[in-house]
């Protein structure tokens, strides 16, 4: 059933990835969010929608502004928030994730959004118990939800996605927000360039139908929107990485560099950002930004995520 | 599904809907605190085309709001096909306004029920009023319509359906019986 | 107690024969392998439209005891081992404690008098502890029964250490089982590196991490003359590298997995950690020369690397869990599936690659339906199709990437020194 050429069925209990989902499903999601951006400007912003169903927040990995975002969706649906926060070297005493979730399970919770420190454990998850699983970053894998809002957006700034030009710069290797918006934005027909030192490019990415490049000057010229990851100089690896200053030096936001970018050029970034390193304050604060509306936006774009996701169990349960 | 009778031609629904257009400034004297707000779907067409035949006959307009009651209902499960959650447009304050809700067929209440927990949820309106082009009977709340345009028996086993120029290429009112 | 097997195809390539034939075996031996044998008394198997080969030979067999009964036993690895056919198997020393001395290997032997159900033949450790940093007493383990030293799960990193391995085992008459990864190279890596790991978000491991220590394992070999088997081949290139040794001369011999040559990185796409093993499942391209390589001979068996572990350490996050995917119970119908069925290897060849070949590279006596021989024989129905299920495995860990499949080829009957382990009921 199609109204405007939209699919109306969502069928899926769980979102674990962009990967997964089809163009049409992505636009569903999408516009479902467009609709519930409306309940958040609201006197009383809440609607009942999922009123008695409980929602847990499984961070496995300190989140403050996706964990509030996801709670505030909740909260505006009427559902019943829990937060559990654990640090991975409890987990590593403690049981096992597949155990943690059957128990979340035998409370009756209904929905867990989960951020796991590895890849896939979301995936793993969700084959092993009954409740929705909404992935909420796992590892270096995906991060629906970021890509979702960075790409409604896009589309509510710029009218569109197919055909537009979105430079991602930064830790392309270790960030799950390219890798969720890679697919997002390709499936719905953006052309997507990655831009970074070599050393954070991951093998094989250009057969995602990515564009590589390693000079930001260039990559800009044609964008139309740049999504600008954080990058984490703490990051306790084996692998090279690169130097703050040199790092800010070449693929540093500023104002100079968007001066020779394309006119009208959207900044976003997934926060937090980290100033005078991933691009300046100038920029973070500037008329290109859109970094706090990406903020608002996520909370519509998770309503529409955990509302479609309830439905769906409802349905096969009944 | 098997069409038994059609109820309503164009001219009969253009009929009733000015007639329902007196009655809602008879009973509310004036535009000034009124306002229209059709359910979606084609609640909010009926609530445009009786905002236009309300400003023929007080010569000022109306506000008219679209209302989605699609996160309010109580029956998402039972529903074949899962509802698409669209937009509410309400860009006015409802707050001490004479609120007229505008949907096409008046069945359980239920919708109607949804209905007045979102506009609630609005602001405090100073009355609420319901308008349906057609009411089928077979309540299950303690809800009625201030204005309707026809009363329709039916049974159970039939559906009122109600097609219009904007939704369905014409204007018309039909009984349908499920096989 | 005599046995007679009767109208059956034997494939016995250690001795040429291909044919439809009659076994006679009593008290353990193959007393007679003829047409129509007649033997009154003697208990019969019908065996018509069933292929007879003789029991298989697993030079790569972690059977975790002692130390970590919890994922197999001797008891139950050699339970699995019989119920796949395998009648005499390799086990691999990185045990705790790990084989790397006399008095262990007493202790191992002990264990494998008390509850063996198959033959099981011992390797020892190359270094102490399997630690890389001192070898273990070469000669000495060889004296207490081991038939070939690895340090499997490990390489040894230094060259020296090795070289000098080497020289020792070349004196000692031992074969030297190499696990050929760059640990440096390999790192954390999980899955093959490329594409798929990147898509997955996870850490790649180098098709280098392998092929330069087969590289280098090779030329020391050369440099001593020692014989050396490379276990788990999984790239191309050190099948490249592999071809142009034995073209030298140089005495090397390698294995391949069942799970390398039935599955490539694709399959783990779905984060199932039964797809996760060192090395890991690699491309396509990688399969395909595996395939050849067994075809050619450039690889001389096939091994299952059968790795038991529980589900605690396997049912957990793609990073967090263990390597490794049993197979004793899997091997010999998934090759029967995806190498005999496919055309790739006929029967013959099959049973080279699994029974003679690797017989031959250890120095055993295993491998031959010869008049005389051991009794160790497997009866196989090789049109029957067996869907690969949990609760059938009789290993005691699950960890098998075969599951939900189905395989074709079933062993009917393994018969290990004349006694008959009917499967079909």
């Amino acid at each position: 059933m199609t109204v405007k050429g939209i699919i109306m069925s969502w069928v899926r209990k769980d979102l674990l990835g962009l990967e997964y989902l089809s163009k049409e499903e992505i636009e569903l999601i999408l516009s479902t969010a467009d609709s519930f951006k409306e309940v958040s400007t609201r006197e009383i912003k809440k609607v009942p929608a999922l009123r008695g169903k409980t929602v847990v927040n499984l961070f496995y990995e300190p989140s403050t502004r996706t964990r509030v975002s996801f709670e505030v969706a909740a909260k505006r649906l009427s559902a019943d928030v829990i937060n559990i926060a654990s640090e991975t070297s409890s987990v590593k005493k403690g049981e096992t994730l597949i155990d943690t979730g059957k128990n979340i399970q035998a409370l009756k919770a209904d929905i867990i959004v989960m951020r796991h420190n590895y890849s896939g454990a979301a995936v793993v998850l969700a084959r092993n118990i009954d409740l929705s699983v909404i992935n909420a970053g796992d590892g270096w894998h995906e991060h629906p939800t970021q890509a979702l809002l960075d790409i409604f957006t896009l589309k509510e700034k710029l009218g569109r996605i197919p055909g537009l030009h979105v430079t991602i710069v930064g830790d392309i290797a270790h960030s799950r927000v390219a890798r969720s918006n890679i697919w997002g934005l390709t499936k719905l027909g953006a052309k997507v360039t990655v831009c970074a030192p070599a050393m954070l490019i991951p093998p094989g990415i250009e057969e995602l139908g990515v564009k590589v490049s390693h000079d930001l000057g260039e990559a800009l010229k044609q964008a139309d929107a740049v999504n600008v990851l954080r990058m984490q100089f703490e990051r306790d690896e084996e692998e090279a990485f690169p130097k703050q200053l040199e790092y800010f030096q070449n693929f540093g936001i500023t104002a100079e560099r968007l001066k020779k970018a394309k006119k009208g050029i959207i900044v976003m970034h997934p926060g937090p950002i980290n100033r005078g390193i991933e691009m300046s304050s100038e920029v973070a604060d500037g008329a290109n930004s859109v970094i706090l509306e990406q903020v608002t936006n996520g909370i519509a774009v998770r309503m529409a995520v955990l509302f479609l996701v309830a439905q769906a169990r409802e349905e096969n349960a009944a | 599904m098997r069409e038994k009778a059609k109820i309503l031609d164009q001219e009969a629904i253009n009929r009733a809907l000015t007639r329902i257009a007196h009655e809602i400034m008879e009973k509310n004297r004036s535009t000034k605190e009124l306002c229209l707000i059709g359910i979606r779907n084609r609640g909010a067409f009926l609530a445009k085309r009786l905002a236009n035949a309300i400003e023929k006959i007080d010569n000022a307009p109306a506000a008219v709001g679209i209302l989605d009651i699609t996160l309010y209902r109580d029956d998402l499960t039972l529903i074949a096909a899962k509802p698409l959650v669209r937009k509410t447009e309400i860009d006015f304050d409802i707050s001490d306004k004479n609120v007229v809700l505008v949907d096409d067929v008046l069945y359980t209440g239920r919708t109607i029920r949804a209905a007045l927990d979102a506009l609630i949820d609005f602001g405090r309106p100073k009355s609420i009023q319901l308008a349906v082009l057609v009411d089928r009977g077979h309540r299950e709340l303690p809800i009625r319509a201030d204005f309707v345009g026809k009363n329709i028996p039916t049974a159970k086993n039939e559906t009122v359906e109600v097609r219009l120029e904007e939704t369905d290429g014409l204007d018309e009112v039909a009984i349908v019986e499920k096989s | 107690m005599r046995l007679l097997i009767k109208n059956g195809r034997v494939v016995d390539p250690a001795n040429n024969i291909d044919a439809a034939l009659d076994i006679l075996v009593a008290d353990g031996k193959i007393v007679k392998v003829a047409k129509d044998i007649k033997a009154n008394g003697a208990q019969i198997i019908d065996a018509a439209d069933k292929i007879i080969i003789p029991g298989l030979v697993d030079m790569h067999v972690h059977l975790r005891e002692p130390g970590r009964e919890d994922k197999e036993t001797v008891e139950s690895g050699t339970a699995a081992a019989l119920k796949g056919g395998v009648t005499t198997l390799l086990a691999m020393p990185n045990t705790t404690p790990a084989i790397d001395s006399e008095e262990n290997i007493a202790l191992l032997k002990k264990i494998i008098g008390k509850s063996a159900q198959a033959n099981v033949l011992i390797c020892g450790a190359i270094s102490k502890g399997r630690l890389g940093k001192e070898l273990s007493g070469i000669a000495e383990l060889k004296k207490a029964g081991a038939l070939a030293i690895s340090d499997d799960g490990s390489s040894v990193d230094n060259d020296d250490l090795l070289l000098d391995a080497f020289k020792q085992a070349k004196e000692a008459g031992l074969l030297v089982i190499c696990h050929s990864e760059d640990k440096a190279l390999s790192g954390k890596g999980v899955v093959n590196r490329g594409l798929i790991a990147t898509r997955m978000g996870l850490r790649g491991i180098s098709h280098e991490s392998e092929y330069l220590r087969v590289e280098r394992d090779i030329k020391l070999a050369k440099k001593t003359g020692v014989k050396i088997h490379i276990a788990h081949v999984s790239c191309k290139e050190s099948v490249i590298l592999i071809a142009a040794a034995k073209k030298q001369g140089v005495k090397v011999t390698a294995e391949a997995a069942p799970h390398h040559f039935s599955f490539t990185e694709e399959a783990v796409l779905g984060f199932d950690t039964n797809f996760k093993m060192n090395p890991p499942l690699r491309s396509k391209a990688d399969r395909e020369a595996l395939r050849q390589a067994l075809k050619d001979g450039t690889i001389d068996c096939i091994a299952s690397d059968h790795a038991p572990h529980t589900e605690n350490e396997k049912d957990i996050e793609f990073d967090r869990a263990e390597f490794g995917v049993i197979g004793l119970e899997t091997e010999l119908s998934a090759a029967i599936t995806e190498l005999v069925e496919t055309k790739l290897l006929d029967w013959p060849r099959l049973v080279e690659k699994m029974a003679v070949n690797p017989a031959r590279i250890l120095g055993i006596d295993q491998g031959s339906l010869a008049t005389g021989k051991d009794a160790d024989i497997v009866i196989i129905d090789p049109k029957q199709e067996r869907l690969v299920e949990k609760q059938k495995l009789i290993s005691r860990s699950k960890n098998c990437a075969f599951l939900g499949m189905k395989l074709r080829g079933v062993v009917e009957y393994t018969i290990y020194k004349g006694e008959v382990h009917p499967w079909n009921s």
